[in-house]
């Protein structure tokens, strides 16, 4: 009998076919999870950037909307785009992180800043701030404005940090569609504003610019919560919203950046629904504001 | 089967409301006697820039804990959570809750759909979803999930509903093991026995 060379015999298999729409993308279970895994490790191996610790659940959804907008039926064809294909891991950070961020958002928050932080704050000779998360830029443009209306932005140094660097771009711009700033002004009269919002910026073609003269007070710079370290003193801490897109050793671990860089009695803010009761750093903080969210360092 | 003595393996039970939702989400959380074991997760449709009276509204009348729901938060046996304002509620594989502020879902969020397909994933076949009034489909895709993996699905009956097309929409989606009028299933819910041992 003649020996079959399977090599020259073997037909080869199909191409896995690019996603149709109506297709259905792979569906939730195990082997997803696999492959969300291997993913996060191929991300982090190749660009740095470490996702493995966010929070799954949410995670899971934007993974899903990307797979829909890159065609990719299954996370593995996915992970071959990314792995491939800088421009799509590129477009994938606003997939992995969550660019939501309005200004004076929850205005209670900066109200209560603006009247029990700041009188405190102002007693400091100078005041460091950093907006860790900062994403598009809108909470650091309102602390700005915060601090320039209790007179205390000549002497205030604000970071604001990201890993997005699409999304710190348009931060250190300070260019919002015009159509967002009546919400962001309601907001500001609400957060106890002293003047209006349009003190603050100029209208020009459906945007709203914002004053250089706050910008500079705002260094904007690339850092991660998840493998950088701490690198400056601040008094005030504002990190909303972001937390919740960690899982628990994340969030231990960025709370512990913000208790190293915290000086003595230095102030945390933190999401509304957010808490350091789950954190092994409950004991390091103790509630300021409860109702605001606002913990201030042991 | 004698639904009424029925035992399920259910460990949690998630909830969705939304126009019309308040009353009967009442009427079910009011009827459930202290004691009762599963958690309850509950996503009612409220306006974002409120401060949520839900917890307090609704814990005046139930017999159990209401809670608004905290990120990272155990899910406690026996205990109601609401998810917050302008929040999605999930819940994580380890039984924990988790709140985003992703994108709405159909204009909604908190969205029903995220947190049904969150329990699907995390309870498998010990989750039991509802429906309930509402006027829009939230809901749908998420009980779709729930039953794929296993679990249940109890529909308030259109008919009985305030707005009917949201139940409506569940039930052409996904189907449903039980659709009744809502004094029928908060009765159903109450005499629920469960043949579960908590780990606690």
């Amino acid at each position: 009998m003649p020996r079959v060379d399977a090599e020259v015999t073997a037909q080869p298999l199909p191409l896995p076919r690019a996603l149709q729409p109506g297709d259905e993308l792979q569906p939730a279970g195990a082997d997803f999870d696999l492959e969300l895994r291997l993913l996060l490790e191929g991300v982090y191996g190749k660009y740095q950037h470490d996702f493995r610790h966010y929070a799954m659940a949410s995670l899971r959804r934007r993974i899903r909307q990307a797979m829909s907008r890159f065609g990719c039926a299954t996370v593995s064809q996915l992970q071959d785009r990314v792995l491939h294909e800088p421009e799509v891991f590129a477009g994938m950070l606003q997939y992995f992180t969550v660019q939501v961020s309005e200004m004076f958002r929850d205005p209670a928050y900066f109200r209560a800043v603006r009247e029990k932080v700041v009188p405190i704050l102002a007693t400091y000779p100078f005041v460091k701030v950093w907006v860790a998360g900062c994403s598009s830029g809108e909470e650091a443009w309102s602390l700005a404005i915060v601090l320039h209306e209790e007179g205390l932005l000549a002497r205030s140094l604000i970071y604001a940090t990201d890993i997005n660097p699409e999304a710190l771009g348009t931060a250190q711009a300070g260019i919002y569609a015009l159509d967002r700033i009546a919400g962001f002004s309601t907001s500001y009269l609400k957060a106890g504003g002293k003047g209006s919002l349009a003190d603050y910026y100029t209208a020009a073609y459906n945007n709203a610019i914002f004053d250089k003269r706050l910008k500079a007070h705002i260094a904007f710079s690339d850092h991660s919560l998840a493998t950088d370290t701490v690198f400056s003193e601040v008094e005030l801490v504002s990190c909303r919203n972001v937390l919740i897109y960690f899982d628990r050793d994340l969030q231990a671990r960025a709370i512990g950046l913000f208790h190293d860089a915290l000086a003595p009695r230095g102030f945390l803010g933190v999401g509304s629904r957010e808490s350091l009761r789950f954190s092994p750093y409950a004991d390091a903080f103790t509630e300021f504001l409860r109702d605001e969210r606002i913990y201030r360092k042991q | 089967m004698n639904t009424a003595e029925a035992v399920l393996d259910i460990d949690a039970i998630v909830i969705g409301a939304s126009a019309g939702g308040v009353e009967p989400l009442g009427v079910l959380l009011e009827g459930l006697p202290a004691g009762f074991l599963p958690s309850l997760l509950v996503v009612l449709h409220v306006p974002a820039d409120r401060p949520s009276l839900l917890a307090g509204l609704f814990g005046a009348r139930c017999q159990l804990p209401v809670r608004e729901a905290m990120d990272k938060e155990k899910v406690e046996r026996g205990t109601v959570y609401f998810a917050p304002p302008d929040y999605h509620l999930l819940v994580e594989s380890g039984r924990t809750l988790a709140l985003s502020r992703d994108a709405p879902v159909q204009f909604s969020r908190p969205s029903i759909d995220v947190l049904f397909e969150s329990a699907a994933q995390a309870y498998g076949p010990a989750v039991l979803g509802l429906v309930l009034s509402g006027a829009n489909n939230d809901g749908a895709a998420g009980l779709q999930a729930i039953r794929a993996a296993g679990g249940r699905a109890w529909v308030q009956e259109p008919t009985d509903a305030i707005a009917g097309a949201m139940p409506a929409a569940a039930i052409a989606r996904a189907g449903a093991d039980l659709v009744l009028p809502i004094r029928d299933l908060a009765e159903r819910l109450a005499h629920l026995r469960t043949g579960r041992a908590f780990a606690i």
